[in-house]
């Protein structure tokens, strides 16, 4: 059994070393690229959402390094996610692409189903050392986050272009090499040292934009066309609405971990714009917007895939809160179609408003 | 002077309207509905609304405006959140009211109290007592209303199983003849979709009548009781846990199972999600199977009625010859 995953930002860390603290057998499908979205684009439903087609993507191209077996999350609505993984079995199969499929998700009568589901993966190993990988795995996607954090800190301010996605790089290959719960905190502090060796101008103005939306567009860089990096670039601090980490905790371990960020902050403050939960993070995002413009942020940049439908409930309240809290807020739509140039084109629009307003707030109160 | 409540002819105003407005008349309120469906509507609600929207939520936000300029003294707006266990509507149902909220200037109040059955159908009662309450009824009162609403929507859901649409099972409600049947007809096809889609005759070009009149008797799945559709479903990996397109996606695998149908036409609305996934799951199961011709139209706001037309001709065509040749 050789087993696979799609691929969502740097999720693959995680999810690569809990396979192979079990000792299972397991292939990362190659990085997204066009090829994927290609691959993806022309096997899926033409408006299901971007996320689904680069999966499909994924799993193609996978199949030929001989992945057998595709592990998924699943659901129970009222998000498409929650079907994803039966569509896709069903458009494989017609390909005549064979793959067993694994479908975590919340069970439909009794928790048995779920580990039952776990169980034709981890086969007959001890469900302590599942929980184990489990955490350990946890401990993975947190020091992901936390380099990745820094680098949101530091691009903005690096000396020399492109020496903070070097660094991120190492970093991130650091976690990933470490082999063992036991050399993950030495791993994790090379990598900070890494990141903490990028020169940079400590005094330099920034701008501070958080990016909201959708999960799988906000963590997949090939998703989200590289968003945070050209921001960086642009002197922008990044924060991002969701990390990996939280989004485990808050979903997977029903908020189990207290003192961690919890997106619980963002659904407090939802209302009134949106009284109601809406699946996906639909309530979060319209939440978010209101929560960072209380922060002090210069502005926010929604992100969803083309026909999202939690994230179009929340794209048109954004108006509103923007117009209420001063925040000025923009929302950038991906699908096969989109093209990078023409994002980093609204992004510098965006970006040069938002120094403007900069500019007149600190004339008004100097 | 009553009070004067509007609900939109849009979303699932072909399901419940006649439950909504026994329940709202017994609570004294006068009911009106907004115009049917023009191109009028469909342009002020195009203008409110995001464009990433499906067409449903455009079109509905144009009903809702429709209701603003009728000056009515409430918009009865329910927030749907699920009208079954463990099912949903879409999000965008969920969202709805405040989407409207947010974006349209000089609503009336808004009645867009929860219906929410996920977890138990006696959560039904909560609804029921609160807008009672917007009308000073106790809940007693409340209740009673909703009894006599609830007589009248199985009233309705019968006529529909009888093979009634819902603008027929509508009018004999009202107390008109029922039409009587087509035996003209010489195939029977089909139409599958959500309710607003296929029911709507401008929203859907009219797919129902223009089939009607070629000659077609015409079947939805809301021609099915309740356990055929869950009979159809039942075939999926996995509960489908949208309500509608658990109807739609078990009404066309029932009716491909029955074999009685001689063509098979799901029709979505553009940029609708559970649509991409369902329409994907049926099509694939159909034509899987390879023995009810099968079709696929996407509606959406600029879609010309031409196109339409032809499609449907050759559609017709090719299932009268087929049959002819088999």
């Amino acid at each position: 059994m050789k087993v696979t995953f799609p691929h969502m930002g740097y999720m693959y860390v995680p999810l690569k070393a809990m396979f192979k603290y079990l000792d299972i057998d397991v292939v990362v499908p190659p990085p997204c690229s066009k090829r994927t979205l290609t691959l993806g684009a022309k096997n899926a439903p033409e408006f299901a959402c971007l996320p689904l087609k680069l999966n499909i993507g994924n799993f193609l191209e996978v199949k030929e390094q001989g992945a057998d077996t595709i592990m998924m999350a699943g659901g129970c609505g009222p998000c498409r996610f929650g079907y994803y993984a039966y569509v896709e079995h069903e458009i494989l199969k017609d390909l005549a692409v064979d793959y067993h499929l694994v479908v975590l998700e919340p069970p439909e009568k009794h928790i048995g189903e779920l580990l039952t589901r776990i169980r034709q993966i981890t086969g007959n190993r001890p469900w302590i050392k599942v929980i184990n990988a489990i955490r350990y795995g946890y401990l993975k996607a947190r020091a992901t986050d936390e380099i990745e954090r820094m680098s949101y800190q530091i691009r903005p301010r690096e000396l020399k272009a492109g020496a903070t996605d070097r660094a991120l790089k190492q970093a991130i290959d650091e976690i990933d090499r470490a082999d063992s719960p036991g050399t993950l905190p030495a791993a994790l502090n090379r990598a900070r040292e890494i990141m903490q060796a990028v020169p940079v101008d400590k005094n330099r103005p920034v701008l501070k934009v958080a990016v909201i939306g959708e999960i799988y567009t906000l963590l997949e860089p090939f998703a989200n066309q590289n968003i945070e990096r050209h921001l960086g670039q642009m002197g922008v601090e990044v924060d991002r609405s969701i990390m990996l980490s939280e989004w485990i905790n808050d979903h997977l371990f029903m908020g189990l971990l207290k003192n961690v960020r919890s997106s619980q902050r963002f659904r407090k403050v939802a209302s009134p714009y949106l009284n109601h939960f809406v699946g996906g993070h639909g309530e979060e995002t319209v939440g978010s917007a209101v929560w960072y413009a209380r922060q002090g942020f210069d502005g926010a940049i929604q992100i969803l895939p083309f026909t999202c439908m939690p994230e179009i409930v929340a794209q048109s309240i954004l108006p509103r809160v923007s117009e209420d809290t001063g925040m000025p807020t923009m929302t950038l739509i991906m699908d096969e179609h989109s093209g990078e140039a023409g994002m980093i084109t609204r992004l510098e629009a965006f970006v040069d408003l938002l120094h403007r307003k900069h500019e007149q707030k600190e004339a008004l109160t100097s | 002077m009553p009070v004067r409540v509007g609900i939109p002819r849009a979303l699932l105003y072909y399901y419940y309207f006649p439950m909504w407005k026994k329940f709202l008349e017994q609570l004294g309120g006068e009911v009106v509905v907004s115009g049917r469906t023009t191109k009028g509507i469909l342009t002020r609600g195009v203008q409110r609304c995001v464009d990433e929207a499906c067409l449903p939520i455009k079109l509905a936000f144009g009903h809702v405006q429709d209701m603003v300029d009728k000056g009515v003294d409430y918009i009865f707006l329910p927030r749907m959140v699920s009208v079954a266990r463990r099912e949903y509507i879409c999000p965008k149902f969920l969202g709805f009211p405040d989407m409207v909220k947010q974006n349209i200037p000089g609503l009336p109040p808004v009645i867009d109290t929860a219906v929410n059955m996920r977890k138990s159908s006696r959560d039904i009662n909560q609804f029921i007592w609160q807008v009672g309450a917007v009308f000073g009824k106790s809940p007693l009162q409340s209740w009673l209303a909703y009894r006599q609403a609830r007589q009248v929507h199985n009233r309705y859901i019968k006529l529909l199983e009888q093979g009634l649409l819902p603008e027929e099972a509508m009018q004999v409600l009202a107390g008109k003849e029922a039409p009587q049947a087509d035996n003209n007809a010489d195939l029977t096809l089909a139409v599958i979709g959500h309710p607003y889609n296929i029911y709507d005759p401008f929203i859907s070009m009219n797919i129902i009548g223009r089939l009607k009149k070629a000659g077609a008797r015409v079947l939805t799945p809301d021609n099915l009781t309740e356990q055929m559709v869950n009979q159809g479903v039942s075939r999926l990996p996995k509960k489908l846990f949208w309500t509608l397109s658990r109807r739609m996606t078990g009404g066309a695998l029932e009716y491909q199972r029955q074999g009685k149908v001689d063509g098979i036409i799901h029709v979505a609305a553009f940029a609708c999600g559970p649509d991409s996934m369902t329409g994907e799951l049926i099509e694939r199961y159909i034509r899987r199977e390879g023995k009810i011709p099968f079709m696929s139209i996407n509606l959406d706001e600029h879609t010309g009625e031409a196109g339409v037309i032809t499609r449907l001709e050759a559609f017709l065509d090719m299932v009268r010859w087929r049959r002819t040749a088999g």
